[in-house]
């Protein structure tokens, strides 16, 4: 931070200003001559709020794509129909047992497995041929989706919120003052909060587990240098499967989590490939904390989008990725 | 000489075979939207058809009405992928075609390039359709968006009162159809719509856009279908809404009413106007009601058939009835089937309807009120039934013709 601050003084001050402003926005009470140029406090706290939350999403399936890529080099792109899965077995679990944590527990498990069968039955055979792979995955893919409509249909399903989770929850920022004096705060989703809270507990997990553990001191050794690591006798197939199945299961609780605030149907994969590919080129790939970031920022400027410039709000992602590739291709947080 | 006349008679018994053929069977292409946001809308449509096949049966004449279905998702290029197809490799002579609003302007431009062929629109509902520049071979027999908001404007200001509204509503042509004709006899009975929310077809993260619903007015209309609907109804209820709600005619629609969870109950109140009422209690109606129910069982149905089902039902009805009178005769381009379907006055389930010059449907239309039956099961009440009403709403075609097609901005606010 500092040295940054020293190489790129210019860069640094207009951070702070940027923070500053935003900071101000979020818990100042507008003036009214604000409010009328770009519309009411509580739209635009209610939208940088949902794009945080959607990023909470965005990072549960994104971060299992780039623990794999960053460990074994291969693009898996049936990541997608891996969050589908997930989705349906939450909702069929959901729809059987009526609990809503054990969809989350039996859905990461699931597509756990299908991920170590993945890694074992189709990736072991073709290992360092990261064309062939991704082709294969491509294939995988299209199969997962036409099996999961055979099974499930084309109807959308919704998983349940537990009741204890549903309606709003007063936040302590002030949205307006009203005339009497008296302040109205922020109405927010309790559901949302929870999911999000619940992505920040994971990511900071998956942060310790790799910088605290010696699992995860091996999977960081081998994202360096995979070769050196199988030489000193590490069994790199067994990490290589384990990280298989996390990074799977990951995206089998974004599913539940998917299925639970907003819906889920065919076409639903490819959204949400599409969304973690963005990701990950924005944050970098193979960078946990990149996810993050990317997550965050693609979440935000589609929800600040459909909010403040409505036609153009699809366009807003990709620009993004655009502009990131062009000044920075390697990702904003990826290591050289 | 003799190689000649043998490729002549294999010629002709290839010919008098494909006769035979065509004369046992009239192939007819179905498409409905079974992927996608509307996949249940489209599910429904099917079941309306069925019933109509059920109840009709698909005989005409000495020949059996032989039909193929596809799938579309909504969007225009689906519809006439789905179209072509039917056409080109089933080899159907009539469709039965298309569900959703934009499609139905697709279909309508691609009838042109088929001419000889027949189209009978199963549910579409967007005013350009028949309205700019019709093609002379494809048929209406539901009424568009517009139509089928007549009475509530009024209803909404005489009744309930109410003075200020907002809408938000699906970003395409059907939804634009049905906020013109709110907006119309709103705004023409002194209303004010402040503001005008457009979201993309299968939006799923409703959240920003439940934030920005203005809270100083009196109601807010939803016009939103399938997947969306109850999409946004599950994140109003998790935002704790709590607005007076009007529905538009693919909102308040069992399709959405049946949806599983309690989040359809803050659906409870609110009016709407469609083409139909799920209480009716007329006897047409009440059998029809009664036919689809026999049809297949509660498990695989909605209690009670939705918009798309009546449109589908009544469109192949046409069809059927149209076949019949001309007893199957599919000659000259189709010209008599053509003349037949123009000139057909149909008894419909939801009431009368006959096609004006453009072949778009004038009918009857409902306003209604979401009841709960006790059970915890929803359906539309009737409040009121207003017969014949036409595409220009009443209203002179010249004045008409004045306002604009419907779009994001059209029609102003005011009394035209």
């Amino acid at each position: 931070m500092a040295r940054f601050i020293e190489r790129h003084p210019a860069w640094a001050l207009i951070a702070i200003i940027a923070v500053a402003l935003l900071l101000w926005l979020v818990f100042a009470v507008w003036p009214p001559g604000l409010e009328q140029a770009i519309g009411r406090k509580r739209v635009f706290l209610n939208a940088i709020f949902n794009g945080i939350t959607l990023g909470g999403l965005y990072f549960l399936v994104a971060s299992g794509f780039t623990l794999i890529f960053g460990l074994m080099r291969n693009v898996n792109l049936a990541h997608g129909s891996l969050y589908l899965f997930g989705g349906y077995v939450g909702y069929a679990i959901s729809a059987w047992t009526g609990s809503w944590i054990l969809s989350f527990a039996v859905a990461f498990l699931a597509v756990g497995l299908v991920g170590v069968l993945l890694q074992i039955l189709v990736f072991r055979r073709m290992e360092g041929q990261d064309l062939r792979q991704t082709m294969v995955t491509i294939g995988l893919a299209i199969v997962f989706a036409d099996l999961m409509l055979w099974v499930f249909g084309g109807d959308f399903y919704q998983i349940p919120t537990p009741s204890w989770l549903i309606g709003p929850v007063q936040l302590p920022f002030i949205t307006a003052v009203k005339s009497s004096g008296e302040p109205v705060y922020l109405q927010y989703p309790m559901v949302r909060l929870a999911i999000f809270a619940a992505s920040v507990a994971i990511g900071i997990a998956m942060w310790l587990a790799l910088n605290r553990t010696r699992i995860g001191m091996i999977v960081r050794a081998g994202v360096d240098d995979r070769d050196i690591l199988a030489a000193t006798g590490v069994q790199i197939q067994a990490v290589f499967v384990l990280v298989f199945a996390l990074g799977a299961g990951l995206a089998g609780i974004a599913g539940v989590v998917g299925g639970t605030f907003q819906s889920i149907s065919p076409g639903e994969d490819t959204r949400f490939l599409l969304a973690s590919l963005v990701v990950v080129i924005v944050g970098g790939m193979g960078s946990i904390p990149g996810a993050a970031l990317g997550a965050v920022i693609i979440g935000l400027a589609e929800q600040l989008g459909s909010v403040y410039i409505p036609t153009y709000a699809i366009v807003v992602t990709f620009l993004i990725m655009v502009l990131v590739l062009a000044l920075r291709p390697q990702g904003l947080l990826a290591r050289r | 000489m003799l190689r000649g006349s043998v490729g002549l008679i294999a010629l002709g018994s290839l010919l008098l075979s494909g006769a035979a053929v065509a004369q046992e069977k009239i192939k007819v292409g179905v498409t409905a939207t079974l992927e996608g946001t509307y996949t249940v809308l489209g599910e429904d449509g099917i079941r309306g058809f069925q019933t109509a096949l059920n109840t009709l049966g698909k005989k005409v004449g000495d020949k059996e009405l032989e039909f193929v279905i596809a799938s579309t998702d909504a969007t225009p290029d689906s519809a006439v992928r789905a179209v072509r197809k039917l056409i080109e490799q089933d080899k159907v002579q009539i469709l039965l075609s298309p569900l959703s609003g934009d499609e139905g302007i697709a279909v309508k431009n691609f009838a042109k390039s088929r001419p000889e062929l027949t189209f009978v629109n199963a549910a579409s509902g967007a005013q350009e359709t028949t309205y700019v520049d019709p093609a002379p071979n494809f048929f209406r027999y539901n009424m568009d968006g517009a139509q089928w908001q007549v009475g509530l404007g009024k209803y909404a200001y005489d009744t309930k009162g109410y003075r200020k509204i907002a809408t938000v509503g699906e970003d395409y042509s059907f939804i634009y159809t049905q906020v013109f004709g709110l907006v119309l006899e709103f705004c023409g009975a002194g209303g004010q719509v402040t503001n005008r929310q457009w979201v993309p077809l299968g939006t799923k993260d409703f959240a920003s856009v439940i934030a920005a619903l203005p809270d100083d007015v009196d109601a807010i209309y939803l016009g939103l279908g399938g997947a969306d609907a109850v999409n946004f109804l599950n994140q109003y209820q998790q935002a704790g809404g709590k607005a007076h709600l009007m529905g538009g005619s693919i909102m308040i629609d069992q399709t959405i009413l049946s949806s599983k969870g309690n989040a359809k109950n803050a659906l409870i109140g609110t009016i709407a106007a469609s083409g139909q009422a799920d209480t009716w209690e007329d006897p047409g109606w009440q059998k029809f009601v009664k036919a689809y129910q026999d049809s297949f069982p509660p498990n695989k149905r909605f209690p009670s058939p939705s918009l798309l089902a009546t449109n589908y039902y009544g469109s192949t009805m046409a069809l059927i009835l149209a076949l019949r009178e001309v007893n199957g005769d599919l000659s000259n381009n189709q010209a008599k089937l053509k003349d037949a379907l123009a000139k057909i006055e149909l008894d419909a389930p939801n009431g009368k309807i006959k096609l004006d010059s453009n072949r778009q449907a004038i009918g009857t239309n409902f306003v209604t009120e979401v009841v709960d039956d006790g059970k915890g099961a929803l359906f539309s009440k009737v409040v009121k039934v207003i017969p014949n009403v036409n595409q220009t709403l009443g209203y002179d075609p010249a004045v008409f013709a004045k306002i604009g097609l419907p779009s994001r901005t059209i029609p102003e606010c005011k009394k035209y």
